[in-house]
């Protein structure tokens, strides 16, 4: 699904240049739950905007879906990425002034998707975190665990192929972490090859696998092991035990 | 996706209201000082001969004061040669009319008298009156509402006829055919032989020397009776030289201009002809004495008599600059403000990359935003605009009539205005758009 190799990024100022991710190489396989963990400042966020697409680097290749990457053009990037990847961030990123319904509508717009369609996946994915009752309400009227479900709602409504989730639940009590978290597992169950950036060892833990990145590089490969999910977390489901466990 | 970004558009503005209120007021206000000096320099500047505009001439010879030119030192802007009088005298009016070059020939001067209906059916009221030859009419496209003009026996007679404006006809005789009935004007009767339909050119560009916007006479009668009842003129009379005049014959027959001399000249051989004469003219003239300065004539088409006559003054073309330079200040202000308005939004937009929107979509988007800003702003400016010209009409009013003919409220203007508002502010909101589309999305996602 997504193939890393040598991939480098610097920040550069006037005075300094700091090097994000050296020489980050990662394979991701379809239908993964990967997990990605580290020390803030370790690269994290640098390498899902990357691998989202948001954010050019400096030398290596990376490949989305078979797809080189490294010498699209603006618009292609956009489609490809409108097409196969969908987000969810810590702080949701709802638009404000537009209610549920329009706010999942963004990325089916820029597909020129008909209003029919627009329609019917937006339905589903809304149905899919249970918030089909909400599509007239705006963010202001929901709680944190909905507007991220809403969140999620827009990030799968494309049916995209890569969902990537910066700290999901970084913005969330407990209680709604494991519901969000529940979801993304639903999801990844459905097909949807998931990249989660987080904190919380906890949630890492229930990923099919965990990369650890450390001063821009991948330190440490920790791959899934079956367990009871800590207390805070508990839901009464066990964790998959047929998951694709990656070394 | 035009409809999408309309609607995003719109929801901006009601995030935003005041500063969406700022930038809509600052485009009105540039877009309502261009539209009240565009009205006012398209009141002055419009060319009321139409197509005919090419083929009337009004010539211009330097009969002036040796040591000191007419509207010395105004120089010609063509020629760079100093100018000549714009009027002419008896004898050069009389000489031009005789040729047999022009097509049309017309002599005329404003006079005036009191006028009334021999059966006191009116009171006795006083009208401006163009004395005029008869070819005035056809020459200048008058419209006729009943009868027509008098033909040129009359002129030779002169015969006792009359034709009236509308607003005199309606005066004497409520509006109704009065072709072949008598009004009294001099205290002489004369025979109605045509009404005019509103007649209004605006500039009155054939006799800008008694007022380019001045209303129109309520009477017009052959040229001769002027000569005939010794009527002066009753607009303005120049004269530079110091001559003994017991007589009005001595006045016609004196170097004092008040004569005006239209001729329609069709081809480049009649105008050329017509210079020619001009020349021969005073040359000959130089021969008796008259005529000091060195040749100087001048053959003017409406065009160019208006620019020599300063119908659209400088001060009114320098109004139009300073109106267009105020917008354009008005609008470097909305730049800033859409730029500040985008960026406050570029953690919305870094959302909407992240989500598929490329640099395009969000350019486009942000460029509709900026023009439906701009409509509206240009929508306000009009309508603020039209308040403007109404008030001026107020003003004005209290000095000419007519005022609605000269300042109208013209739905072409208004169109004009919002066009260059809508064109102007998507110009301004390019490099807000272009910049809010080239930022990073991914620096705006963290803080979003």
């Amino acid at each position: 699904m997504l193939s890393m190799n040598n991939v480098s990024k610097v920040f550069r100022t006037d005075l300094i240049e700091t090097h994000a991710l050296r020489n980050f190489s990662l394979d991701v396989k379809a239908g993964e739950f990967l997990a990605v963990t580290g020390p803030s400042g370790s690269g994290k966020t640098t390498f899902l905007n990357i691998a989202g697409l948001l954010e050019p680097y400096e030398s290596g290749s990376y490949k989305l879906d078979d797809i080189e990457v490294t010498s699209l053009s603006d618009d292609a990037r956009s489609r490809l990425r409108n097409e196969k990847i969908g987000f969810i961030f810590q702080s949701f990123n709802l638009m404000p002034d537009l209610n549920v319904f329009d706010n999942v509508d963004v990325p089916l717009r820029y597909r020129r998707m008909k209003s029919a369609e627009r329609n019917q996946r937006i339905t589903n994915a809304l149905e899919i975190v249970g918030l089909a009752a909400r599509m007239k309400h705006v963010p202001a009227q929901l709680s944190g665990g909905q507007q991220q479900r809403v969140a999620i709602a827009r990030a799968i409504a494309g049916d995209p192929k890569l969902v990537m989730a910066d700290e999901p639940t970084g913005n969330l009590d407990s209680l709604m972490a494991r519901q969000v978290m529940e979801l993304l597992e639903r999801i990844n169950e459905m097909g949807t090859t998931i990249i989660m950036v987080t904190h919380d060892p906890e949630l890492a833990r229930r990923a099919h696998r965990n990369v650890q990145v450390v001063d821009g590089q991948i330190s440490d490969f920790k791959p899934y092991e079956p367990h009871a999910p800590p207390a805070a977390l508990a839901t009464g489901t066990a964790p998959r035990s047929g998951a694709t466990v990656e070394p | 996706m035009f409809a999408y970004y309309l609607r995003l558009a719109l929801g901006s503005f009601r995030r935003n209201p005041g500063l969406t209120a700022l930038m809509v007021f600052a485009i009105a206000l540039g877009i309502s000082v261009c539209m009240i000096t565009l009205t006012s320099f398209r009141a002055a500047s419009q060319n009321p001969a139409g197509d005919r505009a090419g083929i009337l001439f009004a010539p211009s010879i330097d009969s002036w004061d040796p040591n000191d030119g007419y509207d010395s030192p105004q120089t010609d802007a063509d020629t760079g040669r100093p100018v000549a009088p714009t009027m002419l005298t008896y004898r050069d009016a009389r000489a031009l009319y005789a040729s047999n070059i022009p097509d049309r020939k017309v002599i005329m001067y404003k006079a005036g008298g009191i006028f009334s209906r021999n059966d006191k059916g009116m009171e006795p009221e006083y009208i401006s009156t163009r004395m005029t030859t008869a070819d005035f009419f056809a020459m200048f496209d008058v419209p006729f509402l009943y009868g027509g003009p008098w033909d040129a026996k009359a002129d030779a007679g002169p015969d006792p006829v009359v034709v009236l404006s509308k607003e005199s006809n309606q005066k004497a005789f409520a509006g109704q055919n009065s072709i072949g009935k008598t009004v009294m004007w001099h205290d002489r009767e004369f025979r109605v032989v045509g009404v005019l339909d509103d007649f209004e050119p605006v500039p009155k560009f054939f006799d800008v020397s008694n007022g380019s916007f001045n209303d129109m006479e309520g009477a017009y009668i052959p040229f001769s009776w002027g000569q005939v009842l010794e009527l002066g003129s009753d607009g303005n009379t120049n004269c530079w030289k110091t001559e003994t005049i017991g007589s009005y014959l001595d006045f016609l027959n004196s170097e004092c201009i008040f004569f005006h001399g239209w001729f329609e000249l069709r081809t480049a051989g009649q105008q050329r002809a017509f210079r020619e004469l001009l020349d021969n003219y005073v040359t000959e003239q130089k021969k008796h004495g008259r005529f000091p300065r060195p040749l100087n004539n001048y053959l003017y088409d409406v065009g160019g008599w208006m620019k020599r006559n300063k119908v659209v003054d400088d001060d009114n073309k320098a109004m139009v600059i300073m109106a267009f330079a105020f917008l354009a200040v008005c609008l470097v202000n909305t730049v800033g403000l859409l730029l500040a308005k985008f960026l406050n939004a570029a953690p919305a937009s870094g959302v909407r990359r992240a989500l598929g929107a490329s640099r395009r979509d969000i350019f486009w988007q942000h460029l509709t935003e900026s023009g439906v800003v701009a409509l509206a702003g240009g929508i306000v400016g009009g309508l603020l605009g039209m308040a403007g010209i109404w008030a001026m009409r107020a003003w004005y009013g209290q000095f000419i009539d007519q005022v609605p003919r000269i300042l109208p409220f013209d739905p072409m203007t208004f169109v004009i205005v919002v066009s260059i508002a809508v064109c102007a502010g998507v110009i301004a909101g390019l490099y807000p758009a272009w910049r809010i589309g080239r930022a990073a999305p991914a620096s705006y996602l963290k803080v979003q």
